[in-house]
């Protein structure tokens, strides 16, 4: 702050608490919505104030579902969530740095070549080319499992791109001094780089688990096994069955839990949440 | 490019070897089946395929329902550009001017990036409701009667809230950042030499960040384009009468339930191009941003 | 311990440029040799060569009796201390130190014991469990030296390590390096742009320029006797005269100034004189004229900053001399350097 203004002040922090509560609100009513019985909006307007019916709408959606439209459990739905978030986030940091290790640190025949074709993943978002990639992964048999959820979207430029770029940043001396004390090539990858290159990972595990958990056309397509569903992908189904026979609290439980683990995530990991995104780019 | 190497010429190939299979799996290989399929036509009942050269691609230009979705697709994506980053600015020069509540207000404001775009519908869809929505409601009072369903400027409005709420965060981040990097030494020249606040932001902070809005224009073009799916799906599925239909809800529609696989492949490939255009500008900015 | 051998080694990168061409050295067996020259000259590519950082494309490298052209930098034998440290950022000081016998399977009581008299030696034992990144500058060149050490390698490499530290612990450290290298009696070589620090460590100097060995001696015979305008030019400070003059049947002429030459001959030369090897003279009839411009004050001494029939010249004098506009000047004859004009090879 160049010099001191009290009204810009009072105009700073005017403009932020709104932004704040505006940003906040329709999380606030779908948390309110979750508190009461499914009669309470029968009324016609959105209860404002908090009901008395939590505990039993969020342990009603966690463990038996949605009676009415044969939801699965959310339990599962989550944890499949889970299991889909960290096979991709896992998958695709493990796939992208021995990718720019090798693209770093090796010359070998067709390496642009190589760096291209990983480069035209990053222009291919799965949304444009879904029709095709849907039946290819039908093809491999791949529908209805964890492999079919997540195998096809690991391959990232982005990732691949972020360990380029923090490899290269390393100082050529690092590998002189490591050939020297007779490291080869895994032992100085792991030894030295995957160390070296331990808060990026962090950093872009925290945005990967976000993308993962909140994937929703893909595995809306791909499962339509129930013990496969994951809980983006799932309240969809419910919120449309909602829409005729208005149960609210129980959607609006179902969202609350839905976004609860990668917005935790955000919150508790802010540091490695910026760095990941202002260094991912994308 | 390194000083040193290793010698290995086996190891590399087998590094790069899973990033590569799957590429050459689940992507080049789809999008050279969605090339070669934006060639073909099947006839009516599916058993005929035949060869059609560009004629999809000429089909879909004659398409009222195509050229509408490339002009909603414009409209959805400036809208959504302007608004969150818009927002995100004013809130990244309010942040901007805090020292000790910075932080605090910062995780108040990007927490919304970890929601996903389908659950930002619902939420929206929620208090946009025309029976039980607050929103609705509270129109009701100054007479306007709002319903998404039946009116295609109100569902355009609900889906662009609910895509900028999402993005606001994101934007918010990289201004911050932007504005961080901008020497404090500037503008304290720019208060010596007699600028008030607002002159200041439009002379010194502004033109500095350009770099910074440029970047984000492109990164918020791509995000309507692509990862606002689940916004759309989860509130108006394109309509009412195609008013939200945008490109890539409209691919997945002729593919999916319309199993119009000539066209969509088309439509798939006409996106591929945008998409390549949209990401070597990108790239080229990330390149010259990030110099070693 | 051993000897380190070069053997008309050369080094042309695919493109076709020569870094280095024609090197033949032969380094004795606990000798400390310096390879001085400017940036470019080839010095630090030489020395990656040794190393086994850089492919060698003509000639052979023998470490001892082996010829290592061919063998990987960890079977070499040798130790190198970085400009940067390169000192692993995640380890602690103690694993920095272990590394490279950790690599090789040296046991553990062994290493324990290396590292332990190495830190004793370097005087690092204190930080011995600290990062790097919470040392000084000096305490990280330590570690560097000390990762060399713990090897007990037949010979240590030096790529300008002392540059990354301000100018007095630099002095400091360059004592220490001579020290050390003295008592642990290990064949070295030391690569430095800095003529002073080249003169102050080496038993022998290499002064590289354009890829090319200019000249090989003890530091002292380099500087009393530089075999090209160039080194006599890169080597003392402040650096030598040079001026432009006649060789004219034993005169010497500086436009209207001449002095006695005893060489024969006649044609266009380099004068070369030390500033310290003038003085001043009264009545002597052939003395140089010098203008004086401006004056550096160095405390004992002074320097003289002027010219001599338009040519700049500099002169080193005591610090109580009086100074008008005008020096008359001297030299022994045998404090004259004359150089080629042409090639700059020495012809006296």
């Amino acid at each position: 702050m160049v010099e001191d203004r009290p009204f810009l002040n009072f105009l700073a922090h005017a403009v932020l608490i709104l932004g704040v509560v505006v940003v906040a609100f329709p999380v606030y009513l779908a948390l309110i919505a979750s508190t009461h019985t499914a009669q309470a909006f029968s009324s016609g307007v959105i209860p404002l104030l908090p009901g008395a019916e939590m505990a039993n709408n969020y342990m009603t959606m966690l463990g038996t579902g949605m009676s009415s439209s044969g939801a699965p459990p959310l339990g599962g739905m989550m944890l499949n969530s889970l299991i889909m978030a960290l096979i991709i986030s896992l998958g695709k940091i493990v796939i992208s740095i021995t990718s720019a290790f090798a693209i770093v640190y090796f010359r070998f025949p067709f390496r642009n070549l190589a760096f291209w074709a990983i480069f035209v993943t990053l222009m291919l978002p799965v949304e444009v080319r879904i029709v095709p990639t849907f039946k290819v992964v039908a093809d491999l048999g791949m529908l209805n499992s964890y492999a079919g959820l997540s195998v096809p979207l690991i391959a990232s430029a982005t990732a691949t791109f972020l360990f380029r770029q923090v490899f290269l940043t390393i100082p050529d001396e690092m590998l002189e001094a490591a050939r020297i004390d007779g490291a080869g090539p895994m032992k100085f990858f792991r030894d030295i780089l995957i160390p070296l290159s331990r808060t990026n990972i962090a950093a872009l595990f925290v945005i990967l688990f976000i993308y993962g958990w909140n994937q929703y056309l893909w595995p809306l397509l791909i499962t339509t096994d129930d013990r496969f569903y994951t809980v983006v992908a799932g309240i969809k189904r419910m919120a449309e069955v909602a829409d005729a026979v208005p149960q609210w609290n129980f959607v609006m439980a179902a969202v609350m839990l839905a976004m609860l683990p990668p917005v935790l995530v955000v919150i508790f990991m802010q540091r490695l949440f910026v760095k990941g995104l202002t260094e991912t780019e994308k | 490019m390194k000083r040193t190497i290793f010698g290995n010429q086996l190891l590399p190939w087998l590094l790069l070897a899973p990033q590569l299979l799957i590429t050459a799996v689940f992507f080049l290989w789809p999008a050279g089946q969605a090339i070669w399929q934006s060639f073909l036509r099947e006839d009516a009942f599916g058993l005929k395929t035949s060869f059609v050269g560009l004629l999809n691609y000429r089909a879909l230009f004659n398409d009222g329902d195509y050229v509408n979705a490339l002009g909603v697709t414009l409209v959805f994506s400036v809208a959504v550009a302007a608004l969150s980053m818009g927002l995100a600015l004013l809130f990244a020069l309010a942040v901007d001017r805090m020292l000790k509540t910075a932080n605090m207000y910062t995780t108040l404001l990007v927490w919304p990036y970890a929601v996903a775009p389908a659950i930002a519908g619902i939420l929206w869809w929620f208090i946009f409701n025309p029976t039980i929505g607050i929103l609705p409601y509270l129109l009701d009072f100054v007479g306007y009667d709002w319903n998404h369903s039946l009116q295609s400027g109100d569902a355009m409005v609900l889906v662009v809230i609910a895509a900028s709420w999402k993005q606001v965060s994101y934007n918010f981040l990289f201004f911050v950042a932007g504005l961080q990097s901008i020497p404090q030494s500037l503008r304290e020249a720019a208060a010596i030499d007699g600028a008030g606040p607002v002159k200041r932001f439009f002379t010194i902070t502004f033109p500095l960040l350009t770099p910074t809005t440029f970047f984000l224009l492109v990164v918020n073009v791509v995000y309507t384009m692509f990862d606002t799916f689940g916004v759309i799906d989860a509130t108006t599925q394109g309509g009412p009468a195609q008013s939200t239909n945008i490109l890539v809800y409209k691919v997945f529609k002729d593919g999916f339930l319309g199993l119009n696989l000539g066209s969509s492949a088309a439509q798939s490939v006409i996106l591929m191009g945008i998409v390549i255009v949209l990401t070597i500008i990108q790239f080229r900015y990330i390149e010259r941003r990030v110099q070693y | 311990m051993a000897t380190i051998t070069l053997e008309n080694v050369g080094k042309t990168y695919p493109g076709g440029a020569a870094a280095v061409q024609g090197i033949n050295i032969a380094i004795q067996d606990g000798e400390f040799l310096v390879l001085v020259g400017p940036s470019g000259c080839g010095k630090s590519t030489l020395l990656r060569m040794v190393a086994g950082l850089e492919t060698i494309t003509e000639g052979t490298v023998r470490i001892g009796d082996r010829v290592v052209n061919q063998v990987e930098p960890a079977d070499r034998d040798i130790a190198m201390v970085f400009q940067n440290y390169a000192l692993y950022p995640h380890m602690s000081v103690r694993q920095n130190l272990a590394y490279g016998l950790k690599n090789r399977g040296t046991p553990a009581a062994e290493i324990t014991r290396r590292v332990d008299e190495a830190a004793d030696i370097l005087e690092i034992r204190p930080y011995l469990d600290r990062k790097p990144r919470a040392l000084s500058g000096g305490q990280r060149q330590r570690v560097a030296m000390g990762r060399a050490i713990v090897r007990e390698p037949a010979a240590f490499l030096f790529d300008e390590p002392l540059s990354n530290l301000d100018a007095k612990l630099r002095v400091t450290m360059r004592g220490e390096i001579r020290l050390l290298q003295r008592r642990l009696g290990t064949t070295s070589i030391y690569v430095t742009h800095d003529q002073m620090e080249a003169m102050t460590l080496a038993d022998r100097l290499v002064v590289l320029n354009g890829g090319r060995i200019e000249q090989i001696g003890a530091p002292l015979e380099v500087y009393r006797r530089p075999a090209s305008a160039f080194v006599a030019a890169f080597i003392g400070s402040p650096a030598m005269n040079l001026l432009n003059a006649t060789l004219d049947n034993g005169r010497l002429r500086i436009g209207s100034a001449s002095l006695p030459a005893d060489v024969a001959g006649s044609g266009a030369v380099t004068l070369g004189i030390r500033p310290e090897d003038l003085r001043r003279t009264a009545g002597r009839a052939d003395a140089l004229h010098m203008s004086v411009d401006y004056v550096e004050e160095l405390g004992a001494t002074r320097l003289v900053h002027g010219r001599l029939e338009g040519q700049k010249l500099v002169c080193t004098l005591s610090a109580d001399s009086t100074l008008g506009d005008m020096l008359a000047l001297e030299a022994d004859a045998g404090a004259l350097h004359l150089f080629d004009a042409g090639t700059g090879a020495r012809i006296n």
